[in-house]
């Protein structure tokens, strides 16, 4: 990964009458790398905020629309129990349970990374070079590029949803280690779905355009984890645990908390996995990222 | 995809006034239909995403149809059939929007309309030439492998007869018909909006909701059903649906999506005339 | 490898006077350095449906030269010749395929970061100002992002508007900006953190001719004041003359000419025209050093080689002819470009290898 080399290492002056050692460090150590990009992200955020603002009127009709258009998936749930008591022998207040911390946790990605299916784009016209060529690491500027508070419209809903699911779930019996699970849960699974829109732009860089491939795991993942895993099919849910690993994001911690037993009987310490995970998709994601941007600087557009 | 694909506004019509129109209007479909089918990336990428998501649903009306067998007067394999076929349909019909309306929204916002207007071709009928060869291509492209797909991975509700199918594309022709006409008053609200941001979202929360992607509009309750099953959205996959799966009177349903075709048609043929007597007045 | 260099140095070899007297007394500091890179690409050719053939592709076939600190180049070649790929590989964006690169000591695509701290870029019709927001904040954005210290932020914001002329455009926001000026304001921005040097990707298309004035005589001062290095491409022969000491010709991947301008049209034997327009139809002019190429009523074009002054030529004209108005047209610099090519090609010389080496496969 080529970081290991200690940071802050001055380097000599070299001639020309515009030396600048005093802010031209060396090359950057792991964490200071870390702490630059999350600096640039905020910037670059801050910026597109701004940008926004611009035309507030518009910036408040898309932040309901988008409120309302992440709403009509649980509109559609709670239609369906217009007609029935149980789905898959769940209650509306569980899979509301499961919903909430799906919505949220997607909610969370995408309001930070989501912008980065747009990666395929950038690399078609162009503008990713022009990314490349600032001071600062290229993932936060693109994770940044876009920001737009609108998407908080998601995470607010799923917050709703998973405040009536609290308040309506009767037959829970609340320990302390379920109600630390709950935020727990919340954060691994915006960290796992972060991990699949980085991984999806990486593979954007192979295949610029299908960005559409990404909604199948983003969007198509956060569908699915809004019902209970006993709907789908055994090898479906084998495959969202042990290959592309969502179930973890709220099925197997939300399952414990609800005291349900798990698919493919997995044993109960399961539900305490979910920021191992988070931080082996992270790892994984990073690792997809540097081989595409690599092989982007290889082959150009 | 939408900032690659090329300019194909009505700018290429100059040269083609000898042309006779119908084989005008030809030429500009076959082009709508090749704009779409350069994308080839594209289209797999969308293939897999909505059989996935075609997977997903399937699984759930399963569960849905087991707590309540014959819900909305659909049996189990004719909700799986409703799946596949919205996700078939999904982009044939242009539910979620992305088809030729960001265009010509693009081109109101920045003047290039006036121009448009003052060609020999009319406006309202490139417009639906154009789309007629997206939805081809997107019916054949992205709507046939899913569906495909869905009835080899699913008990699905086919008919055996020929004219069944016939009148299931007629039924498709016409939800087009509709779904573009509906489009295009959309587009054209640009004139007197800002920006279309607004307008487009709105219409396609709409076009999810009522147009049955979320669930199949017989399965909506009470007044709410009524309701939604009476909107020009249920035109667009319900409507061919229950053709498909031989559960709607067939004129009835023709008459349902024609009769909203020739609304908004008209309505949209009436915005044009205004809106182009505003463009003149403003001098473009 | 061997063949290159061979034929690389042959043109070199020819333009040595020229070329020693403004590079001589830095060239021990030479802050560019390109040792025989090569960028291949693969290239992926849709051949019917679902066949493709895969070829590989020297967008850069070993190219060597060395820039000195305060040099202003101009990179000029054909479309497709590798002038882009060139200026990616020099910023760190690509990484060469094979030869040694370096700018200011640093290997540009091992640290592209760093390297990024000391280097400006402006990509012509690619703006990199926020469009929605107020030009200072970009500028603002800059400062931080690239942790200029306050002061020498201060100054050179200062110099950049004053010299730029943009003080009345730092609060307007950027979409409400015309070419001309977003062009400067993106010229200003690739400024600020007190690059070494500057590449520009022709930073003049599409502006009026007072922009293109304007944007010219700041990079001149730049580079005589600062002794920022210069590098830029262009298709306007006029930003060549008037700027660059030295013109880098690339074709198909490789360097084909290095040397100043003038003899670039010796080279190429290219020609200016004069249009006159006098006041009455008259047979057609006759002085030495120029002929007549074409005649339509009072107006006449006399075509005179690119290396020549105008001003004898009009001055004889002016004193022999009613003469009522007059224009000079450059030469297009695709025309200089091609018919230097095609004079190069003349001349015996190891053939240029092939720049494409194809190879099929199915895929």
């Amino acid at each position: 990964m080529g970081v290991g080399v200690a940071g802050a290492v001055k380097t000599g002056a070299r001639g020309g009458r515009w030396t600048r050692d005093d802010w031209d460090d060396g090359p950057l150590g792991r964490w200071e790398r870390v702490f630059d990009g999350v600096r640039t992200y905020r910037m670059i955020a801050a910026m597109w905020i701004r940008s926004t603002m611009a035309y507030r009127a518009s910036f408040v009709m898309t932040t309901l629309g988008n409120f309302a258009a992440t709403g009509l998936d649980f509109l559609a749930i709670v239609l369906m129990f217009s007609q029935i008591d149980r789905l898959g022998g769940y209650s509306l207040p569980e899979i509301a349970f499961l919903y909430g911390l799906s919505a949220i946790a997607f909610g969370t990605a995408d309001l930070v990374v989501g912008s980065m299916d747009r990666l395929g784009r950038r690399v078609r016209d162009g503008t990713l070079d022009t990314l490349l060529v600032r001071p600062a690491p290229v993932l936060a500027q693109v994770a940044a590029d876009r920001f737009a508070l609108r998407r908080l419209g998601r995470i607010t809903q799923g917050l709703m949803v998973l405040g009536y699911a609290l308040l309506a779930l009767d037959d829970v019996h609340w320990t302390v280690l379920k109600v630390l699970l709950v935020p727990v849960m919340v954060l691994s699974g915006g960290a796992i779905f972060c991990a699949v829109f980085v991984g999806g732009a990486a593979f954007q860089f192979v295949a610029r355009d299908a960005s559409e491939v990404q909604n199948a795991f983003t969007y198509g993942g956060a569908t699915l984890l809004q019902y209970p895993p006993g709907l789908f099919a055994q090898d479906l849910v084998r495959g969202v645990t042990f290959v592309f690993p969502l179930a973890f994001v709220n099925w197997l911690p939300a399952l414990y908390v609800l005291g349900r037993p798990y698919p493919l009987d997995l044993p109960e310490w399961v539900a305490f996995l979910p920021p191992l995970v988070a931080a082996g998709c992270c790892a994984l994601a990073g690792l997809a990222w540097r081989a595409g941007l690599r092989s982007y600087r290889s082959t150009g557009s | 995809m939408r900032a690659r694909l090329l300019r194909f506004g009505p700018d290429a019509l100059g040269k083609a006034g000898v042309v006779g129109s119908g084989r005008l209007y030809a030429a500009v479909a076959a082009g709508g239909f090749r704009r779409y089918a350069t994308y080839r990336a594209a289209t797999l990428a969308g293939v897999f995403t909505n059989t996935v998501f075609g997977v997903i649903l399937a699984y759930t009306y399963i569960a849905l149809w087991d707590e309540r067998p014959h819900l909305g007067g659909y049996d189990q394999s004719q909700a799986l059939t409703y799946v596949w076929l919205g996700q078939a349909l999904l982009t044939t019909m242009c539910v979620m929007g992305t088809g030729f309306e960001e265009e010509l929204i693009e081109r109101i916002r920045t003047g290039d309309i006036a121009i448009d207007l003052y060609r020999p071709a009319d406006l309202q009928l490139w417009w639906l030439a154009q789309d007629l060869g997206r939805a081809l291509f997107q019916l054949l492209g992205r709507g046939l492998i899913p569906f495909v797909l869905g009835a080899w991975l699913f008990d699905l509700s086919l008919p055996a007869s020929p004219l069944t199918w016939l009148a299931f594309l007629v039924a498709v022709a016409l939800g087009v018909l509709v779904s573009y006409s509906f489009r295009f008053l959309v587009a054209l609200a640009a004139f007197w909006l800002m920006d279309g941001a607004g307008i487009t979202q709105m219409a396609w929360l709409a076009g999810v909701f009522c147009s049955g992607m979320v669930l199949p509009l017989n399965v909506f309750p009470g007044v709410l059903g009524e309701v939604v099953r009476a909107l020009p959205w249920a035109a667009l996959i319900q409507a061919p649906a229950d053709v498909l799966m031989g559960e709607a009177d067939l004129l009835g349903t023709f008459a349902f999506q024609a009769g909203w075709a020739v609304a908004l048609l008209g309505a949209g043929r009436l915005l044009q005339v205004v809106a182009t007597r505003r463009v003149v007045v403003q001098g473009g | 490898m061997d063949s290159h260099s061979h034929s690389h140095s042959q043109v070199d070899g020819s333009f040595d006077e020229s070329h020693d007297s403004f590079s001589n007394n830095s060239f021990n500091e030479s802050f560019i350095e390109l040792d025989g890179v090569e960028k291949v690409f693969d290239v992926r050719k849709k051949t019917g449906f679902m066949r493709s053939e895969r070829r590989e592709v020297r967008a850069v076939d070993s190219i060597s030269f060395r820039v000195a600190r305060g040099e202003m180049v101009g990179y000029i070649g054909p479309n497709g010749a590798g002038k882009s790929t060139t200026i990616k590989m020099l910023t760190g964006i690509l990484t060469p395929s094979g030869g040694r690169l370096r700018v200011a000591g640093i290997d540009p695509s091992r640290e592209r970061t760093r390297l990024a701290r000391r280097i400006g870029v402006v990509f012509g019709q690619r703006t990199t100002l926020w469009w929605d927001l107020p030009l200072i904040d970009s500028y603002k954005l800059m400062h931080r992002m690239y942790r200029i210290p306050d002061a020498r932020y201060r100054e050179n914001l200062d110099r950049c508007v004053e010299l730029l002329e943009l003080a009345d455009l730092l609060d307007v926001p950027v979409r409400q900006l015309s070419l001309g000026q977003r062009m400067r304001g993106d010229i200003a921005a690739a400024l600020l953190h007190d690059p070494e040097v500057l590449y520009l990707d022709e930073p003049t298309i599409g502006l009026d001719v007072i922009s293109k004035a304007r944007v010219r005589e700041f990079l001149r001062d730049l580079n005589a004041e600062r002794g920022t290095t210069v590098l830029l491409t262009t298709h306007d022969l006029q930003d060549i003359e008037q700027l660059c000491s030295r013109v880098m010709v690339i074709d198909h991947g490789r360097l084909m000419y290095d040397g100043p301008l003038t003899g670039l049209h010796e080279v190429g034997d290219s020609e200016r025209t004069l249009v006159v327009d006098l006041e009455r139809e008259l047979p057609p002019v006759e002085v030495p050093s120029a002929r007549v190429v074409r005649v339509e009523g009072p107006r006449q074009w006399l075509a005179f080689p690119a290396s020549e002054s105008a001003a004898p030529l009009v001055a004889r004209i002016a004193a022999e002819y009613p003469l009522v108005d007059l224009s000079v047209r450059e030469p297009d610099i695709e025309a200089v470009i091609a018919k230097m090519l095609h004079s190069m090609r003349d001349t015996p010389k190891p053939p240029p290898e092939q720049a494409e080496r194809s190879g099929r496969a199915a895929s």
